[in-house]
């Protein structure tokens, strides 16, 4: 295993435990209880099954010819994570985290989401354990992703809407930091993906690094070799952190992380923290961020709501000073044609936040020999899009 | 060495009174108003000045201070510029100055820059709302260096471990937080403070203020009781806003100070 983070939750200069002293008690108690979950069989055994029989883990890596065919380059391959119940990987965190909070007495859950697919996740897993959950979002995602808000509201989650700031996932976050300051005894905050103060980063990517481990095994089973590279998108990380983190030992395994683009760089609407932003403190975390001269931080855009943040997971900082991880972005234009092309191509409709990967794969593979593999994370599926796409393009459902 | 504060505290004591911290949002209509503010309160009774320096994403606070931020934000604010009008105000008072801020801003302009900043304009020491005494390591020197006190935050949640933290780590005062939750909630038991702070005073040598939900002259008298500071923010901070197009908004927002102060006076 990773020796990262340390003790105090730093991957190098980054990570730690930046927030109110109310909630530090809570970290520490959370620290302390994952730490014995981690050699805890029941726990762990506990888990597997829910991962298997609920989630539907594993989930296949797909070899997708059509796709490879017409980029005429490096074989492609698709780690399914759209395969998952919920259609994302969020689940395979929510489930984790729903079973900590039971173990720690909390009846009561909250999260933030941004495209909604945390927050279905989440209320899905407290659904299926009989918690009471509330999840923030904001009122510019809760119009971009209606759909998943009437999701969330089905699995009989509250959905709050955050009305502050650019009203999208940063504020949702700040939201639900909040309600976890005042609930703290009674509730435990799901956040959703490597972001905020220790233990989570390192528990969120604990419990995605499934993916890559699954992704190792399937894709030395199929080729009998490792690939040449892992694509994924990159928003606060997960998916792109559960990919990776199984191959990081490997030096020759290159690994290309994908942040929102948005309307170009130049533009300065876009949430490319690698591109436009400098480390500081957000929401917990000392990392790469989105801010002005004065450490106030940006507003940040993209189509795919659940890239659309200003900072990105502390870890992700450390791998991309030491240069182990490449980080690019894909435009919007991009990413749309990307998710124009795998519809096609395979008969996958893929979220808009995973097209940011796949918009990278269409420029990377067609550089590549035939022999060489890639491995891209679907970390999602496109289905609560749908709707957005066609507003965009001016199809009336 | 904690200077103005220390003297504020050592001056009050002698008079067997408490202080009274108003907490201002630094650029909240803008910073003229501020500075007045801060000289009028001073007038009507406040012994130390909290200013906020206004953050896009102020986690700890509640929508009061939040929307005082962006108002303060709208105007133009930055460090800097509250930085200068400290320096200003120094030639017109020497009432205590405790900046409020998010650590980001700090970071933004670096811990040595900032705290000689902060030391030469007259500030007396600095509240970091996200920032525990685990994470204060950089700041420490410089803020050592230029004579500004960190002041740390001790929550209702806080374990006994986190009290000796806390206590040891946190010069000036040490702000205890009277509720579990943000800024502009409701106080709810004063009990459970006086008990806090109790056992904060068995391990701690600094005066304790008391803040977070303290709402109205009734809220200041009984906190004053048990603490030897008593912080007011939304309260303030709400009648600022609330005053914004009228003329005598500093006199309104004074009055209501005056009556804190009136509340909190030794039986």
């Amino acid at each position: 295993m990773s020796m990262l983070p340390d003790s105090h939750g730093r991957f190098g200069p980054y990570g730690g435990r930046y927030v109110p002293e109310t909630l530090m008690p809570a970290l520490l108690e959370l620290e302390a209880e994952y730490a014995k979950v981690k050699k805890d069989r029941r726990f762990q055994a506990d888990l597997a099954y829910y991962l298997k029989q609920y989630v539907g883990r594993p989930t296949s890596l797909y070899r997708a010819d059509r796709l490879t065919k017409k980029l005429g380059g490096a074989k492609i391959y698709l780690k399914r994570e759209d395969l998952c119940h919920t259609g994302a990987h969020k689940i395979n965190n929510a489930i984790g985290q729903v079973l900590l909070a039971m173990r720690m007495k909390k009846r009561r859950i909250i999260a933030e989401t941004g495209a909604g697919q945390h927050g279905v996740a989440t209320a899905t897993a407290a659904a299926m354990f009989g918690l009471e959950c509330e999840v923030y979002m904001g009122t510019e995602d809760m119009q971009r992703q209606a759909l998943n808000v009437y999701r969330m509201r089905l699995l009989g989650a509250t959905v709050t809407g955050v009305d502050a700031g650019s009203r999208t996932l940063k504020d949702a976050i700040s939201e639900a930091m909040r309600d976890w300051t005042t609930n703290v005894r009674t509730t435990h905050y799901i956040l959703g993906s490597v972001l905020g103060a220790h233990p989570y980063p390192m528990m969120i990517r604990d419990f995605q690094a499934i993916i890559g481990k699954e992704a190792r095994k399937q894709i030395l089973a199929a080729e009998g070799k490792l690939p040449n590279y892992l694509v994924a998108c990159v928003g606060g990380g997960s998916n792109s952190i559960g990919l990776f983190h199984a191959f990081l030992r490997d030096p020759k395994v290159k690994m290309i992380g994908v942040e929102a683009g948005g309307s170009g760089i130049v533009s300065g609407k876009h949430a490319a923290r690698f591109s436009g932003g400098k480390p500081g403190v957000l929401q917990g975390t000392m990392t790469y961020l989105l801010q002005d001269e004065n450490g106030q931080i940006n507003l940040t855009h993209s189509v795919s709501a659940g890239l659309d943040y200003a900072a990105v997971g502390p870890e992700h900082s450390l791998y991309h000073d030491q240069g182990r991880i490449e980080y690019t972005y894909a435009t919007d234009t991009e990413a749309m044609s990307a998710f124009d092309l795998l519809a096609r191509e395979e008969g996958i409709v893929p979220a808009l936040e995973s097209a940011h990967a796949i918009a990278e794969v269409v420029k990377l593979a067609p550089k590549l020999k035939k022999s060489q593999l890639i491995i891209a994370n679907l970390s999602g599926r496109g289905d609560k899009d749908v709707q957005q796409v066609a507003k965009m393009r001016g199809v009336e459902l | 060495m904690s200077g103005r504060l220390e003297t504020t505290f050592q001056r009050l004591r002698d008079k067997k009174e408490k202080a009274l911290i108003a907490y201002l949002m630094a650029g909240d209509p803008g910073l003229a108003e501020t500075e007045q503010l801060v000289v009028a309160l001073e007038q009507a009774g406040a012994d130390i000045i909290e200013l906020g320096v206004p953050f896009s994403d102020p986690i700890a606070d509640g929508p009061v201070i939040q929307q005082a931020a962006e108002r303060g934000l709208k105007s133009g604010t930055t460090l800097r510029k509250i930085l200068d009008s400290v320096k200003s105000l120094r030639q017109r008072t020497e009432i205590s100055i405790v900046l409020m801020l998010y650590y980001n801003s700090i970071h933004a302009m670096g811990c040595e820059e900032f705290c000689k900043a902060a030391g030469a304009a007259g500030v007396d020491g600095l509240i970091v709302p996200d920032m525990p005494p685990d994470e204060a390591g950089p700041l420490k020197k410089p803020a050592d260096a230029a004579g500004l006190p960190l002041i740390f935050l001790l929550a209702p949640t806080s374990t006994t471990d986190r009290r000796k933290l806390v206590a040891k780590e946190s010069h000036g005062f040490v702000y205890y937080v009277s509720l579990t939750g943000i800024t502009g909630s409701k106080l709810s038991n004063v009990g459970d403070v006086q008990d806090n702070v109790k056992k904060l005073r068995k391990v701690s040598t600094s005066p304790v203020a008391v803040g977070f939900g303290v709402a109205t002259p009734e809220d200041a008298a009984r906190v004053s009781k048990i603490a030897d500071g008593v912080i007011v923010g939304s309260a303030i901070v709400k009648r600022i806003a609330s005053y914004q197009q009228d003329p005598a908004m500093v006199e309104h927002v004074a009055e209501f100070v005056r009556s804190l102060k009136a509340a909190m006076a030794p039986a």
